[in-house]
């Protein structure tokens, strides 16, 4: 009886932000979808059914979307790629356990704590691609020790410019990641370590059969983070390049089609997509940490 | 019994303040005016029309409902949220033409003024050209409070000198690109300065009215020339010209930064609207004639690329009344007189007190009363805003393959999708 009655305590506690959350983030969604099937252009909300037209006319025939899709994958390997190898060795230099370890742990964890924007900003400057009497940030720096050869277009490259913004990305979250490992590499137990050591194992060997394989789920995890984070990046680009067409993203391309051209349409089809991207990266991941809490 | 007094005296105060707030709503109380003024000479202009204001209208309150940040674009985000909760702003601002109409006056969320321009005699004051691209189907929707030029060439007498250079000759576009050539084989690497995105558009649109003339060119955006014609291959042809004179790192640029080259001497040319005289005068401390000088862009002078801020009456206008005061005052002779010298704008009437105004601002004034007026792109005079973004789109896309066929071909397109042509 007591326990029955707890229980609608605590569903009427949770109630509040039950409803928020469907109307706010499910009921939303449905909305923009529902959008997304329509024609509606301009002010007047204008609910005309086109069914999949924006989606298809997205996909098949929209050059800038295509080089969305491009940029999103040119951007999101190297970050993700980038943040895990460069977490990774951070986390294992720093659980050698040398001195001030708190110190360096800090260290690398602030650029977290910088908002985006102004991680844009700073290394907007650095990789200023300017040549000749105006040249500055790291191409200055490169030449002034003799190091021209280093000397880059950065985001102003053909082609390629997408790539360099996962340079301040990496630099930003490589110390989120670490963090992530190292909480990883604590949790493994010294005896396995030991009994390798006991069975003849070198340390090389212990890495890549023992700890490596165990740190699997942490790896798991900061994939998904970073993936969902990459997909959705937009404050960084803005910061970096303003609205380039070079460095354009399906985000930026949401922004400009629904706030700057009025084509909500079409806006929320993009959105709805870029939903979808993220939900596939997502939802297998939330499932299978559900089954594991079920487990335990 | 001393309860019960307590009591009749409470509900004496709650009638009486229920009848004096609605005594508030019958005789307007208030006016609410929505911009994206919020910093520099803007806020400065916008409060010294408050003050015109506040001494003219002692009785009724000015709520500045002034939104930060975007250019603009947090307060249009702003203003669509409002307006589709059907909360309009008494009055606001916004890009005369049709940024304006293609957007509200085509939601029908906005009221005709041409009562409002009859009584006030603007028909009169206004230059005659400029009506029409203010107006949809003859009727006017919008009061100017100012006037900006976008087709200026600002250059650095300086580095023309230092490299033994006349300046290039504002009827001919051909002489400005044997300038930059002769700046080029001189060694300067890039004699023209460019900007972010807005500032690319900004620049193609005063190449098209420099090679297409200004007839064509409004005609090009009403429907009435076509977007296939030679003229528009030539002038894209030139605009990729144009862009092979320019700094490599333009798309980090603002258009500040851009200005900036022109003021250091690292480049010798900048196209930007005339606000960068502000820039160049009060911010840099430089003079006109030594520090830097301008031009109309070659091949475009007898225009006046214009772009304005202007405010509307909306449908449903809480304060209609008060509205409408604001609306003269914006349009009045001493309104446009408070504004302008501190935005560093022209007012659109021709009748104003040169004498305010700045060297510039003054020829910039006589300018304004003989030239041909025709519209911007990238400040929303021409175009709707669907049109503009999606024209924005295909330059960047240009940019990156440079490919002229394909920047025709979509031009063409979206004047049929977004615009007028048939």
């Amino acid at each position: 009886m007591q326990n029955k009655k707890e229980r609608l305590q605590a569903f009427f506690m949770v109630l509040p932000s039950i409803l928020a959350v469907a109307i706010f983030i499910y009921g939303f969604i449905g909305w923009t979808v529902r959008v997304s099937f329509t024609s509606w252009k301009g002010m007047i909300p204008d609910y005309t059914w086109v069914g999949l037209q924006n989606y298809i006319n997205l996909l098949t025939n929209d050059p800038r979307f295509q080089v969305d899709v491009r940029n999103t994958l040119l951007f999101t390997i190297p970050f993700v790629f980038g943040t895990l190898i460069i977490g990774l060795i951070s986390a294992l230099l720093l659980d050698q356990g040398l001195k001030g370890e708190t110190f360096f742990r800090s260290l690398f964890l602030f650029p977290m704590a910088i908002s985006y924007i102004v991680t844009g900003v700073a290394w907007r400057w650095l990789m200023n691609p300017a040549t000749g009497a105006r040249m500055s940030g790291l191409n200055l720096l490169f030449s002034k020790i003799g190091l021209d050869f280093l000397n880059s277009s950065y985001t102003a490259t053909p082609e390629w410019g997408m790539a360099y913004i996962a340079i301040p990305a990496i630099w930003q979250l490589s110390g989120y990641c670490m963090a992530l490992y190292l909480a990883g590499l604590r949790a493994i137990p010294d005896e396995i370590r030991e009994a390798a050591r006991v069975d003849g194992a070198n340390e090389f060997q212990i890495f890549r059969t023992i700890i490596l394989p165990l740190l699997r789920p942490v790896t798991l995890s900061a994939l998904i983070i970073l993936g969902h984070m990459s997909l959705k990046t937009f404050d960084l680009i803005i910061a970096i390049a303003g609205k380039s067409y070079a460095l354009d993203m399906p985000s930026i391309y949401m922004w400009n089609t629904t706030f700057d051209g009025h084509v909500y349409g079409v806006g929320a089809a993009i959105s709805i997509l870029l939903l979808i991207s993220v939900a596939i990266l997502i939802i297998p991941y939330l499932i299978y940490s559900l089954r594991k809490e079920a487990q335990l | 019994m001393g309860h019960k007094r307590l009591m009749l005296v409470v509900a004496l105060v709650v009638i009486a303040t229920l009848m004096l707030s609605s005594c508030a709503k019958t005789g307007d109380k208030q006016l609410e005016v929505f911009s994206w003024w919020t910093g520099g000479g803007e806020e400065a202009g916008l409060n010294a029309m408050i003050k015109i204001w506040e001494e003219k209208y002692p009785d009724i309150e000015f709520v500045n409902a002034a939104v930060a940040g975007g250019a603009g674009s947090n307060a249009k985000a702003v203003l669509a949220t409002r307006l589709s909760a059907g909360d309009p702003p008494d009055s606001w601002q916004g890009h005369a033409g049709q940024e304006l109409i293609g957007t509200y006056v085509a939601a029908g969320q906005l009221e005709p003024l041409d009562d409002l321009y009859k009584e006030n005699g603007w028909y009169d004051v206004f230059p005659a050209t400029l009506i029409p691209l203010i107006s949809k189907d003859g009727h006017p929707y919008s009061v100017p409070v100012n006037i900006h030029r976008a087709n200026v060439l600002w250059y650095n007498p300086a580095v023309l000198a230092q490299y033994n250079v006349d300046p290039p000759d504002p009827t001919s576009f051909d002489s400005w690109i044997a300038t930059m050539d002769a700046l080029k084989a001189a060694g300067m690497e890039a004699p023209l300065s460019l900007g972010e995105a807005w500032t690319q558009k900004h620049l193609f649109e005063t190449i098209l009215l420099a090679t297409v003339g200004p007839d064509t060119y409004t005609k090009l955006w009403n429907g009435e020339a076509d977007w296939g014609s030679a003229d528009v291959t030539k002038a894209i042809e030139n605009f990729g010209l144009i862009l092979t004179y320019v700094n490599p790192d333009y798309a980090s640029l603002s258009w500040q930064d851009a200005s900036k080259l022109v003021a250091d001497g690292d480049a010798a040319f900048n196209v930007m609207g005339d606000w960068a005289e502000g820039y160049f005068r009060v911010d840099l401390g430089l003079e006109l004639g030594t520090g830097f000088d301008w031009m109309p862009v070659p091949g475009t002078k007898g225009s006046y690329q214009f772009l304005s801020d202007s405010f509307v009456l909306p449908v449903g206008a809480k304060h209609r009344d008060a509205a409408i005061k604001w609306l003269t005052l914006c349009g009045s002779k001493e309104g446009q007189d408070a504004f302008n010298p501190l935005k560093g704008s022209i007012p659109a009437r021709n009748d104003a007190d040169v004498s305010l105004y700045s060297e510039y601002l003054q020829a910039a004034m006589a300018d304004w009363k003989v030239d041909t007026i025709v519209g911007s792109l990238a400040h929303g005079v021409v175009a709707n805003d669907t049109w503009s973004n999606d024209i924005s789109t295909a330059l960047g896309q240009y940019l990156t393959d440079k490919d002229n066929a394909a920047l025709q071909a979509a031009l063409v397109n979206l004047c049929k999708t977004d615009g007028p042509c048939k």
